[in-house]
């Protein structure tokens, strides 16, 4: 009962015209409280199929996710969500974006105010408070969707590949924003990405998974210690041995492409 | 200065031409004054209905006195009932549409009838519109609000139908209930296209405002320039004509205005 976070036996198919394509098949995880886990695949392998279940938005064909002692029926404020594509709504100026999550909750107006405040002192968006999403450069945006779910308060982060779009300067430096409020916050991370890379300087533990159907390959724990250089010989070792894991399933992959047009 | 007037000029060059040209036609008597009046008259006759056709009364305000004229009226008139007409069908279309947008059933169930009667155009009303509601302004309102219903409808329902599905996961996941997801999602999400569809509703109510007064009213620009015409004043028509053409150019802008208040955080075409 200490997992924060019980994914038990779940199974994912998606019924489409030709063929029922198999996104989950038999996956188990158990999540402790406060762990960073990075689910790592190729494109296809099902690892955002398992967020969006964890998330609420799907339900699962069969298997059950438990969450903080309760069955996951469908989306809520407790499991916030942070998007590859911001998702910020654009007709809300940054404040009101983040503040968005707390007016539903009706909480009173002053509260919410000191709330965004401090987000956005957080997450150095203090310059930029009335400005729309569309005058802001990718990681920006992508700061304010943070402080968006942060706004919440809820216990567990789920993350889809939220650096995937930006350059890699600006990846790195929102990699470390994000662990300064990892640690700081304690909370549970439950982070996609396809980048080896990104999930060994990240995670306290990799979930490779293997492309169609979605299985768990290898449940890898990184105990290197923090914070971590991506130059150093372990991290490269790491980096080798993951690597060739992935390889193998993206080449599955890449030659299930070449046979039929991607159902995705 | 002189960079800023040169546009203007520009733009002014062709019409002036073409001013001069009918002028001169004029002057010269190639066409008669009953066919084709000179400018010239016919800016003295919009002078002339724009200006007050009684003395100041006493204990009448000044304002009043000068807006007192025929044309301020009719262009009144005529302004009152586009928007009037316009604020009804809208008003009817939009939450319409919102519910058609969100609700497959209710579109299903709805949309053959849209699509039969849509294509009729208001001006085939007419007739029903009279034995309906007899003279005066209900059958005008009648077909105004008709000639804007079906722009803000349609676009209502594409704009709600083409919310980006990701703004509503990232609001579910935010806990939105339904009421916060309609009115703090869907509707900004679609107000592009709902605003597209006021701008086509506001120019259709204007076509319309124009026909109706022709045949179901005593006032207003459309009704002034067929009663100039029972007396071969052509010199009336146009000036009545500039009018019509100035308030919907004033419509136009304050439109525009709005749409760029409201979509102040809108990108245009990229999203």
């Amino acid at each position: 009962m200490n997992d924060q976070i019980l994914v038990k036996g779940v199974h994912q198919v998606f019924r489409t015209p030709g063929r029922d394509v198999v996104a989950l098949q038999d996956i188990s995880l158990q999540v402790p409280p406060g762990q960073f886990v990075c689910l790592l695949g190729p494109s296809g392998c099902g690892k955002s199929t398992l967020l969006n279940a964890v998330a609420g938005f799907v339900l699962p064909s069969a298997g059950e996710i438990v969450v903080d002692g309760r069955p996951v029926a469908g989306p809520g404020p407790d499991r916030g969500m942070v998007f590859q594509e911001y998702a910020l709504f654009p007709w809300m100026t940054v404040a009101q974006n983040i503040a968005f999550g707390l007016e539903v909750q009706r909480q009173p107006r002053e509260q919410v105010r000191r709330t965004v405040d401090e987000l956005l002192d957080l997450l150095h968006l203090g310059d930029f408070r009335d400005r729309f999403p569309k005058d802001l450069s990718g990681g920006m945006r992508q700061r304010v969707a943070i402080a968006r779910v942060l706004a919440l308060d809820s216990p567990i982060l789920l993350m889809d590949e939220p650096f995937g779009a930006l350059d890699a300067l600006t990846r790195r430096t929102l990699q470390d924003e994000l662990l300064r409020l990892w640690r700081r916050t304690g909370k549970t991370i439950l982070f996609v990405t396809h980048s080896i890379e990104e999930s060994i300087y990240l995670a306290d533990r990799i979930v490779v998974m293997t492309y169609r159907p979605g299985t768990v390959k290898r449940d890898q724990p990184v105990d290197l210690p923090r914070p971590r250089d991506p130059s150093s010989a372990a991290f490269n070792e790491l980096k080798r041995e993951l690597g060739a894991l992935v390889m193998e399933e993206q080449q599955r992959h890449a030659a299930d492409e070449l046979k039929a047009p991607a159902v995705d | 200065m002189l960079r800023r007037l040169k546009p203007v000029l520009q733009g002014a060059l062709v019409p002036l031409l073409l001013l001069a040209a009918w002028e001169a036609c004029s002057r010269a008597g190639l066409f008669s004054p009953v066919v084709l009046p000179a400018p010239s008259a016919v800016a003295v006759k919009w002078w002339a209905y724009l200006l007050p056709a009684q003395p100041r009364a006493p204990g009448q305000g000044a304002l009043e006195w000068m807006l007192s004229g025929e044309l301020p009226h009719d262009a009144w008139s005529s302004l009152f009932r586009v928007v009037v007409g316009f604020l009804i069908g809208a008003g009817l279309a939009l939450p319409l549409g919102l519910l058609m947008g969100a609700n497959r059933r209710l579109h299903d169930l709805m949309n053959p009838l849209v699509q039969i009667v849509r294509p009729i155009p208001p001006i085939a009303y007419i007739p029903l519109a009279i034995l309906w509601f007899g003279l005066g302004n209900p059958p005008a309102l009648f077909l105004i609000a008709l000639g804007a219903f079906f722009p803000v409808l349609m676009n209502t329902i594409a704009g709600v139908r083409q919310v980006d599905g990701i703004y509503l996961r990232a609001a579910r996941n935010l806990g939105a209930g339904p009421g916060t997801m309609f009115l703090r999602v869907i509707l900004p999400a679609a107000t592009p296209y709902i605003l597209a569809g006021v701008r086509i509703g506001i120019g259709t109510a204007f076509i319309v405002v124009i026909v109706s007064e022709m045949i179901a009213v005593n006032d207003g620009l459309g009704f002034r320039i067929l009663e100039a015409r029972e007396f071969m004043w052509s010199d009336k028509i146009i000036a009545g004509m500039i009018t019509i053409g100035l308030l919907g150019l004033a419509i136009d802008l304050a439109v525009s205005r709005l749409n760029q208040h409201l979509l102040r955080w809108h990108r245009g075409l990229e999203h």
